[in-house]
């Protein structure tokens, strides 16, 4: 316990950059996760958070730039850092061939810090048969084997990615259970991926966003929800196009009636819009799912430059 | 203590077990000296972050509605009407907002809207003196 407490950051990431042939996957890459917290990673599919992750866990170099997984090179030092990483895969790529019992036992064997015990109360409590065959489990099945595999050494670090994606409520219940449980516990880490932004706003402590192999911000969520503001407005004129606010991102609706992302304080916003002709209807924290749209949805973006 | 937590809303989780702690005592469904569940239990119970829950009993407790017992639990608090009438007002002022812009949305002049809300008022008074018929 203590030899980790002098660590401010379980990862650190720096100027990453990632080229597949012509492809920029990632273009400057710079994350820091803090010990102890749930770090949510966000973005639409292909802006690079599968490719971060892989450079994370050490299964690709990095082409340019530096990345550190307690403090250590994940290239260099894999058996060091895997040790403390427990990891679920997109793809939970579990042979096909083996049962419960047999993929348990040898993970086990990797792993000098396994807790059977645990092991066993999370097979039960997932409900997984020993004896099935990988092959013959549902799709929430085997998202739930592949996190037992991953939570049964108790690794300070547990990295995640798209834990939910394509699985049944109940499934992604465990999963979403899995993460409260495991940050509960003193100085344990949570790093996981998601399309799925209210699971994100359920369980992270600080969110990144990345687009176009970019971060586009990293901060706290209580952050994000406190520079942000969404108002219902309305006003005058039956047409035209949308109304004008200093801070806008994103305006959807038409005719009369608005709503309008905005980045800048609530009461602010509110006072400003009424100042310029607007009956505010409505003035509230946009949801992640409001502020990640209004940012990087594509061909709804409003033109105000970035 | 049934909570509902809808990260959908846009307002923040830890606001949103704040407001609706504040409406259980306001309502009387939880009583002075009654103990809240721990920040881990409701944590897993509700499926968000323990610091979450940890921030929302923490400001509770700034505002003097809850006390917390070293090692002991967290209590809804029995120094008298916590919620101070500002409190009480934002609250309300909140809800309010939102009927007001309902009413407009539904085309309702606001002597319409009051007139709802005092029969929903009376409504109210009705149920709370039977309930108090029905208790021996």
């Amino acid at each position: 316990m203590t030899e980790a407490a002098g660590l401010e950051s379980v990862i650190e990431v720096r100027d990453l950059v990632r080229k597949f042939r012509r492809k920029q996957a990632l273009a400057g890459v710079d994350i820091t996760v803090p010990r102890g917290v749930v770090y949510g990673l966000v973005g639409e599919n292909g802006a690079g958070k599968t490719t971060l992750l892989k450079h994370i866990l050490g299964s690709l170099r990095a082409q340019s730039g530096s990345v550190r997984v307690f403090g250590m090179d994940p290239v260099k030092e894999p058996v060091a850092v895997l040790s403390q990483l427990g990891y679920l895969s997109e793809d939970r790529d579990i042979p096909g061939w083996m049962r419960v019992g047999e993929a348990i036992g040898y993970t086990q064997a990797f792993y000098p810090g396994w807790d059977e015990a645990y092991a066993e109360s999370l097979r039960e409590r997932f409900e997984l048969d020993e004896r099935a065959k990988i092959k013959t489990l549902s799709r929430g099945e085997k998202a739930k084997c592949g996190l037992l595999l991953a939570l049964a050494y108790r690794p300070p670090l547990l990295v995640l990615d798209e834990p939910s994606s394509g699985l049944d409520p109940s499934a992604r219940h465990d999963i979403l259970e899995a993460i409260v449980r495991t940050v509960a516990d003193e100085g344990r880490t949570v790093l996981f991926s998601s399309h799925l932004l209210d699971e994100v706003e359920r369980v992270a402590d600080v969110v990144a966003m990345i687009h176009r192999g970019k971060v586009v911000f990293e901060e706290s969520l209580d952050s994000i929800k406190a520079r942000h503001g969404r108002l219902l407005v309305s006003r005058e004129e039956e047409d035209g196009p949308a109304p004008e606010l200093p801070g806008l991102l994103h305006a959807s609706g038409g005719g009369r009636e608005w709503t309008l992302v905005c980045e800048g304080e609530l009461d602010a916003l509110r006072t400003e819009a009424t100042a310029r002709g607007l009956l505010v209807l409505e003035a509230d924290t946009p949801s992640l799912e409001d502020v990640f749209l209004a940012r990087v949805a594509p061909g709804k973006r409003k033109g105000t430059a970035s | 203590m049934k909570l509902h937590i809808n990260p959908k809303e846009g307002k923040p989780i830890y606001r949103q077990i704040m407001d609706q702690v504040k409406y259980l005592i306001a309502s009387g469904r939880l009583s002075p000296g009654d103990e809240l569940p721990t920040v881990r239990g409701l944590a897993q119970d509700l499926l968000i972050n323990p610091n979450t829950v940890a921030r929302a009993y923490r400001e509770l407790e700034q505002a003097g509605i809850l006390v917390t017992r070293q090692g002991a639990g967290t209590y809804v608090s029995t120094q008298g009407t916590p919620l101070s009438r500002e409190a009480c007002g934002r609250l309300l002022l909140e809800r309010a907002r939102a009927l007001a812009a309902e009413a407009w949305h539904l085309g309702y002049r606001l002597e319409d809207t009051l007139s709802l809300l005092r029969r929903a008022h009376e409504e109210q008074q009705a149920e709370q003196h039977n309930d108090k018929e029905d208790t021996p």
